[in-house]
């Protein structure tokens, strides 16, 4: 298997005219796990899209070797299609096998993706994520709207994948249960 | 090349067979056919008249066809964050445009080519106007198509996009208008070629464009 590894250096973001951190830098290698804490709208979710490379740091570069996979409050799933097939879609574009991780989703297979609850929704989303075989996972907001049973299990599936040699960044205002969870405060990097 | 594959299949079934929100490709065919059905009612039944000037009604009602579709060619995918997923495992917008340009085309612009000789018989047009109508649909059409997507990849998030992306797509659309309709006029065969060649104009820039205009949109 190939490494995986994802490394920041001296990122800085602005929207708009607001600078909203900068000196962001950190490197994680096979089985890390990064969250990235803060309050709301200290550009958390900004900096998990300048890490997906969806969005363009305003100085600074990120490396990383291996796929990356993003969950972030977006499911990306057809809303009138049954869940079954929404996630088929994505299967056929990974074409990863079968994913390891298992949300409880079984007996919802066959549900119109818009009558699922915003937790089964957030669930979906991650089993996208388990099933797309990428080695480096970004996960905005994993938590929300899980119950204390479906968040320890999303936590097992996160340490299962790190266990295998993957990468997690966690952006989460809630406390997480991860061995060795390292910790990057966005305060600290404020202009 | 696979993935994309994938994708297009997908495009090709929400396009044509709509979704909830969506509506599908039987919307722009009714509305083109409603529009050729009240022609000869607002004019009155001569038939020369209708003769004279059903085939530029044709292309009207079939520009207005085109416009229709257009909040949700890109839109809707944007907002599910499907661009953004298909970024993330390295899948050019390009190429997805390009693949959601055909889609559209044959969700609308075959449609329209096969609704043509029922609109020409409302509109009481000869056998040769309506074989230029239909040479003309087949080159002008995918260049509606070609520009649809890039208005709808251009105002994809904007409030009040769909409104704008209509006033926006029909000045790019009249050069396809003029030629279109102007290649029925009598001598007007030159109208066919110059028509092609905007229709394989707007195809060479619309993918970049559309998938451009997708891009800046994350900023």
């Amino acid at each position: 298997m190939q490494p995986a590894r994802l490394a920041a250096y001296d990122l800085a973001c602005r929207r708009g005219d607001r600078l909203l951190f900068r000196g962001v830098g950190f490197e994680l290698h096979q089985g890390d796990a990064l969250q990235l804490a803060g309050p709301n709208g200290i550009g958390k979710s900004s900096l998990m899209r300048i890490l997906a490379g969806l969005l363009r740091p305003y100085t600074g570069h990120v490396e990383h070797e291996g796929a990356l996979a993003l969950a972030d409050e977006r499911p990306a799933l057809d809303a009138h299609r049954p869940l079954g097939e929404a996630l088929a879609f994505w299967r056929g574009i990974d074409r990863a096998g079968e994913a390891r991780a298992d949300f409880g989703l079984e007996d919802l297979l066959d549900v119109p993706v818009r009558y699922l609850s915003t937790g089964q929704r957030k669930r979906a989303a991650l089993a996208r994520l388990a099933a797309s075989g990428a080695r480096i996972w970004l996960l905005d907001e994993p938590l929300n709207g899980l119950d204390t049973h479906w968040g320890a299990s999303a936590q097992a599936a996160i340490e299962a994948h790190r266990a295998l040699g993957g990468i997690a960044v966690i952006a989460s205002h809630q406390p997480l249960q991860l061995q060795r969870l390292k910790t990057l405060a966005l305060l600290e990097h404020l202009p | 090349m696979r993935a994309l594959w994938t994708i297009f299949r997908r495009d090709l079934t929400l396009l044509l067979l709509g979704a909830p929100g969506r509506g599908g490709a039987l919307l722009p065919l009714l509305f083109f056919l409603a529009v050729a059905m009240l022609y000869p009612f607002a004019v009155g039944p001569d038939a020369r008249l209708l003769a004279r000037t059903g085939a530029g009604v044709i292309w009207v009602a079939a520009l207005l066809a085109a416009i229709l579709p257009l909040d949700r060619l890109i839109e809707p995918d944007l907002e599910a964050g499907f661009f953004d997923q298909w970024a993330l495992r390295g899948i050019a917008e390009e190429g997805v445009i390009a693949f959601r340009i055909v889609a559209h085309w044959l969700s609308f612009g075959v449609p329209l080519m096969l609704a043509a000789p029922l609109a020409a018989g409302l509109l009481n047009l000869d056998g040769a106007q309506l074989w230029t109508v239909e040479v003309g649909l087949l080159l002008g059409t995918p260049g509606l198509a070609a520009i649809g997507v890039t208005i709808a990849a251009l105002t994809a998030g904007l409030r009040a996009g769909a409104a704008l992306g209509g006033l926006l797509a029909i000045p790019l659309t009249v050069p396809l208008l003029i030629f279109g309709a102007g290649s029925l006029q009598p001598g007007g065969e030159g109208g066919l070629l110059l028509l092609a060649a905007s229709s394989l104009a707007a195809l060479a820039i619309a993918p970049f464009a559309a998938a451009g205009a997708i891009r800046a949109g994350r900023e």
